[in-house]
């Protein structure tokens, strides 16, 4: 940025190449680094991915890839939701699915594993934004409240009881923080009756188009 | 002409620290210093991008002309925390899990545009590198003095998941140094943030000031004697 610049700097038309040239380049570079990284961060989230749905459907139910076949559903607001199916042979024992609770700082992203006789296998936290110290106890890392949900189903407890303490319900809220339990409570139940009312289409047995495989189970 | 790179690497970790002397870089900062290794890996992200894009200005100093200097620095520092932010996705996901929300941050960080106008757009490569080096190093300590104070008040821990950040030799780095400590929310907190950070600010002050009365003190006694 010196004095001795050729005229030609000022130009208006050199300050528009100039700038287009950056944005060129810009782009050029962000495609390269997606190419590059692409791959790997889609690799690292199925990771994630099959971490947290084993945590909700144990290794003794099922013996397929938990990530293989998944079902495409519709929630009740018609939104599409993948459902993760965990099989033995081509029976559903047990699927997974994402629900949310409304917490008291936004959306608590929770997966849910039920069996296929409406048991709950296990719920895990994915994320949450509620208040570190207080709310954050729904993580499995700090609390084992979240825990205490496995082998619960529709009936045990009574539907009236799939509440927290406060309300009436059987679930402890913590002390300073009822709304995040609460709505993990709720977010539970709903997908308990999710699945009660969608059982047949959920646990059907896996239909697979593969020629070979599909004669097999025509037999 | 001449560089005093002792005077730039004083400036950048002291006198003229980003976080202590020129309180810039404060939303980066107080967003994730929760914890001592939060900051670390904050501060090492920032780092490579101060000296990427100082690099990348100084060489680039007689190209751009200063009519549109100030949309091509903010392009290149947002290239190039993109480029950080999907590399660390891809290849250390773990910590990217606890910092992913944050790197974005680094293209708030005041403080990488204005080196970038201050100093690398008007100086060669290596005085504009050494000075990156030198900043990106200075709001590291910041970020991991303050992360490291939250972490000890806050939850009674030290370097806590240090191994995400730094392979498993770190896991040697965990502290526990209060058993069974309940945890201080209030630090944790982002109010608990400005509040550690104005001790510190203080704290720097305090220093400077025992610091420049020594040297008085001591420049005085030939005149008085």
């Amino acid at each position: 940025m010196s004095n001795t610049a050729p005229a030609f700097r000022n130009r208006i038309s050199y300050q528009a190449l100039l700038l287009g040239g950056f944005s060129f380049i810009a782009t050029a570079l962000l495609v390269l680094g997606n190419l590059a990284t692409v791959d790997a961060i889609e690799e690292r989230m199925r990771e994630d991915l099959r971490a947290s749905l084993s945590q909700v459907i144990p290794a003794s139910v099922h013996d397929n890839d938990l990530l293989a076949n998944p079902l495409a559903f519709e929630d009740d607001n018609g939104r599409p939701l993948t459902v993760y199916r965990g099989t033995e042979g081509l029976e559903v024992r047990a699927v997974a699915w994402e629900i949310v609770g409304k917490g008291y700082a936004g959306d608590i992203r929770l997966i849910l594993g039920i069996a296929a006789n409406g048991d709950v296998l296990g719920v895990r936290v994915l994320s949450h934004t509620e208040t570190p110290g207080l709310g954050d106890k729904i993580e499995a890392s700090r609390d084992d409240w979240i825990l205490g949900f496995d082998g619960l189903s529709l009936g045990n407890p009574p539907i009236d009881r799939w509440k927290v303490d406060k309300d009436g319900g059987q679930f402890d809220a913590f002390s300073g923080a009822t709304i995040t339990p609460r709505a993990v409570v709720a977010a539970i139940r709903d997908g308990l009756e999710f699945f009660k009312r969608h059982r047949t289409a959920l646990v059907s047995p896996v239909v697979i188009t593969t020629p070979a495989l599909s004669q097999e189970s025509a037999q | 002409m001449s560089t005093d790179y002792r005077r730039l690497t004083k400036d950048g970790l002291w006198d003229n620290n980003i976080v202590f002397a020129q309180a810039l870089g404060l939303c980066p900062l107080l967003a994730v210093t929760g914890t001592a290794s939060n900051g670390l890996g904050m501060g090492l992200a920032s780092t490579a991008v101060f000296i990427v894009s100082a690099l990348m200005i100084s060489l680039l100093r007689d190209v751009i002309t200063p009519q549109v200097r100030i949309p091509i620095f903010v392009l290149i520092i947002a290239v190039l925390v993109t480029l950080v932010d999907m590399s660390m996705n891809a290849w250390v996901h773990d910590l990217h899990k606890v910092l992913g929300l944050f790197i974005p941050l680094i293209v708030t960080n005041c403080a990488i545009l204005g080196r970038a106008e201050a100093f690398a757009s008007r100086n060669r490569v290596l005085p504009a590198v050494v000075d990156g080096v030198m900043m990106g190093l200075g709001f590291t300590l910041a970020l991991v003095a303050l992360g490291a104070a939250r972490e000890m008040l806050g939850s009674g821990t030290l370097f806590a998941n240090a191994a995400l950040l730094l392979g498993d030799w770190a896991a040697s780095l965990e502290l526990r140094l209060i058993a069974d400590y309940k945890g201080f929310l209030l630090i944790i907190l982002p109010p608990g943030g400005f509040i550690v950070l104005a001790f510190l600010l203080a704290g720097k002050r305090l220093i400077d000031r025992a610091l420049a009365a020594r040297k008085e003190a001591v420049a005085g006694e030939p005149a008085g004697a």
